[in-house]
């Protein structure tokens, strides 16, 4: 009698635990966004990721259609290859514009595509032809001192 | 003077050899016991009723350490983060910290020092009381009987324990910033997902908990039965599990964080 | 019931960390006897029962028991031939989180696959014959010294061994629990035609219930004789052992300096 009740605590308590384990899984955890749906693969040349990492969302609109799955660097040109895994309910025109954009001021950066008129798709392991390059505060800073001080050159002649 | 030193560096050295020769005794043992386990794995109700005396009775600290450490977390979390406006994060915090560290590394220094300790006693005192003893006189292998079933329920329990530990937690840490200071419910939970990864997080985190389970466990086992049988030997051996399991928990954490988060950056 | 040798030690020495602790020991338990083995403290006997038992090997000599060499059984056959004997501890060391009932049943369910019905019936058997039928409910916390040793005893002939070991089993009882236990060893012994061996150094209880006794001291045989030629010996350690001689060849002062010396008298003031 005694193992009876015995084994009902141990089988609550693990159902317990497996429950803990779901709740984390499911509601704390991103599980249930992105790994059930199918995904093909698209490419894209980059001059600058910036702060780019992988497993960084990439949005349409606003957004979530996929993940980066990997960065490597050309060495023979030089640029920065971004292999994306997207959902396969997306499809996208041949001439869509990859950005690497920021969340907010300092947030972390992400793959933003913006859609373009093409009639054509992309098919997996197609490459997005179209892309621009992360901002990076110092060039963006550096760009605008240039740009003030030839202003007030161009003022004084 | 110079004798003195000599004299210290020979009780160094005959320690530290101690420490070596016990060592290799602990894993023959460790060895002996997985080898033997298969009958216990059999008779499963062996495992089951340590299941209850080490899970189920661990549960209540588990959970009620779990929601004070969760609340703590949302509190100083949000009392920080206010500062920079970026009071929603808090949710993240509170999860990841649970999630990566806290939950395995506390659910297994709590599991060492209340389960921990009970199987070494426990074991101990069946040494000490030469149980251990007639049971080899009856042709039933203690380590098969008594050691190995101990062993396994500790190494099913504590990942249970650890996840019951991160979801109270981060209930506590909801209780805490949602429903008593204020913050917005939806973006405490958005965020929280957003940046908990399943493969990274949370599965570093039950891998985690499940190596702190064989430690813990292993260790609390081998002091029991390589306890002095008398009264000293066996407080001796409780006291040498809590600290040793703590100290290997902690040493065992830093070697997983430094191999599985080093990729984050 | 032959009067064949079940156990036969031959010019048996142990030595622990270079330290003799037996040397030269010889002696045959025939079937169905009570034999007692006897000695000071720490005089090798506990040692001789677990050389018997297996649980240790000799340095040299033997102990063989049903006519096999016991230290170079293998572990199986070892585990097999334990299934023969049975071991009473001092302080009865039953199985604390069994009950009465459980302990006694313990070997038959781990042995044999008897189903449940046919254990029960012979667990209180056994239970009955040390008279705690009644108690088999209790756990063994809830037992007093003298109940805890009969459910002992009850545990040891589960399985109708050949040869039970006894160690101390007079120790610390009352005077109505050493009879009764003194009497069911010699009971059991002669119902289930088995071989006692019984360890202690309690002389009146033992001499009352065994068919044969050894003396041991400093790990040689000293004497050895029916219970009415020990009582009757003249040989001095057996003479101080049984009627309870302060000094003797077992001395009351433990090695010292010379007593004026200690206390500092002679020199100073001689």
């Amino acid at each position: 009698m005694q193992r009876t009740t015995m084994d009902l605590w141990v089988g609550l308590f693990v159902a317990a635990g497996i429950g803990a384990l779901l709740v984390l899984a499911l509601k704390v955890g991103n599980m249930g966004t992105y790994s059930a749906a199918q995904s093909y693969t698209l490419m894209g040349n980059f001059e600058n990721i910036g702060g780019l990492k992988p497993r960084a969302p990439v949005k349409s609109a606003g957004v979530v259609v996929g993940r980066v799955v990997d960065i490597q660097f050309n060495p023979e040109t030089f640029d920065a290859v971004v292999t994306m895994s997207i959902d396969s309910r997306y499809q996208f025109p041949k001439d869509t514009f990859a950005s690497i954009l920021t969340s907010g001021l300092l947030g972390e950066q992400y793959i933003g595509l913006a859609a373009g008129g093409d009639e054509v798709m992309l098919k997996s392991g197609d490459k997005i032809m179209k892309t621009n390059s992360a901002m990076v505060l110092e060039e963006m800073i550096g760009r605008f001192l240039f740009n003030k001080a030839s202003e007030s050159n161009g003022d004084k002649n | 003077m110079p004798r003195r030193i000599v004299l210290g560096i020979r009780g160094v050295g005959h320690r530290v050899i101690e420490s070596v020769w016990r060592l290799g005794r602990a894993s023959r043992f460790f060895m002996l016991m997985l080898l033997k386990s298969g009958i216990s794995l059999r008779r499963f109700h062996l495992i089951i009723r340590e299941i209850y005396f080490t899970g189920v009775l661990s549960l209540i600290i588990i959970v009620v350490s779990g929601l004070f450490v969760g609340m703590v977390l949302g509190l100083q979390g949000y009392e920080t983060l206010q500062k920079y406006g970026s009071e929603s994060a808090v949710g993240t915090l509170v999860a990841l910290s649970l999630v990566r560290e806290l939950g395995p590394v506390v659910a297994a220094l709590l599991f060492a020092s209340r389960a921990g300790s009970a199987i070494t006693a426990e074991i101990g005192l069946m040494k000490a009381t030469e149980q251990l003893a007639a049971m080899e006189m009856m042709a039933v292998d203690p380590i098969a009987r008594v050691v190995a079933p101990r062993f396994w329920a500790g190494v099913i329990s504590m990942p249970f324990l650890a996840a019951m530990f991160s979801a109270v937690g981060i209930f506590g840490g909801y209780l805490v910033t949602v429903v008593l200071i204020g913050v917005d419910e939806g973006s405490f939970w958005s965020q929280m997902q957003n940046a908990v990864d399943f493969r990274y997080d949370i599965v570093n985190g039950v891998i985690k908990t499940c190596v702190f389970g064989v430690a813990v466990t292993a260790i609390a086992v081998f002091e029991g039965y390589d306890a002095p049988p008398t009264a000293e030997g066996v407080s001796g051996a409780t006291t040498r599990t809590v600290v040793t399991s703590s100290l290997a928990i902690l040493g065992l954490d830093f070697v997983l964080t430094a191999f599985m988060f080093r990729g984050m950056s | 019931m032959t009067s064949e040798t079940l156990v036969e030690i031959n010019d048996l020495n142990f030595s622990y960390d270079k330290r003799a602790i037996l040397k030269g020991i010889n002696i045959t338990m025939p079937r169905g006897k009570v034999i007692a083995i006897m000695g000071g403290s720490g005089c090798g006997k506990t040692t001789l029962l677990r050389l018997i038992g297996g649980s240790i090997a000799p340095s040299s000599g033997y102990v063989k028991v049903a006519g096999q060499v016991v230290h170079e059984l293998s572990r199986d056959e070892l585990f097999q031939m334990r299934r023969k004997m049975s071991m009473l501890f001092q302080f009865g060391a039953l199985f604390t989180d069994l009950s009465v009932f459980d302990n006694v049943a313990f070997q038959m369910r781990e042995h044999t696959n008897l189903p449940e019905a046919v254990i029960r019936d012979l667990v209180l058997m056994k239970l009955h014959a040390v008279g705690l039928r009644g108690a088999h409910k209790l756990m063994p916390a809830e037992l007093s010294g003298g109940m805890a040793r009969r459910v002992a005893l009850a545990r040891s002939i589960a399985l109708d061994p050949l040869l039970i070991m006894y160690d101390e089993p007079f120790t610390g009882l009352d005077p109505i629990s050493l009879s009764v236990i003194g009497n069911l060893i010699r009971r059991l012994t002669d119902a289930l035609g088995m071989t006692s061996v019984v360890v202690t150094h309690d002389v009146q209880e033992s001499l009352k219930i065994v068919d044969y006794v050894y003396f041991i001291s400093e790990g040689v045989i000293a004497a050895h004789g029916t219970p009415a030629e020990v009582r009757d010996s003249v040989a001095p350690f057996v003479h101080q052992f049984v009627h309870g001689e302060e000094d003797g060849p077992v001395p009351f002062h433990y090695p010292a300096n010379s007593y004026a010396s200690d206390l500092r008298l002679g020199n100073r003031f001689a």
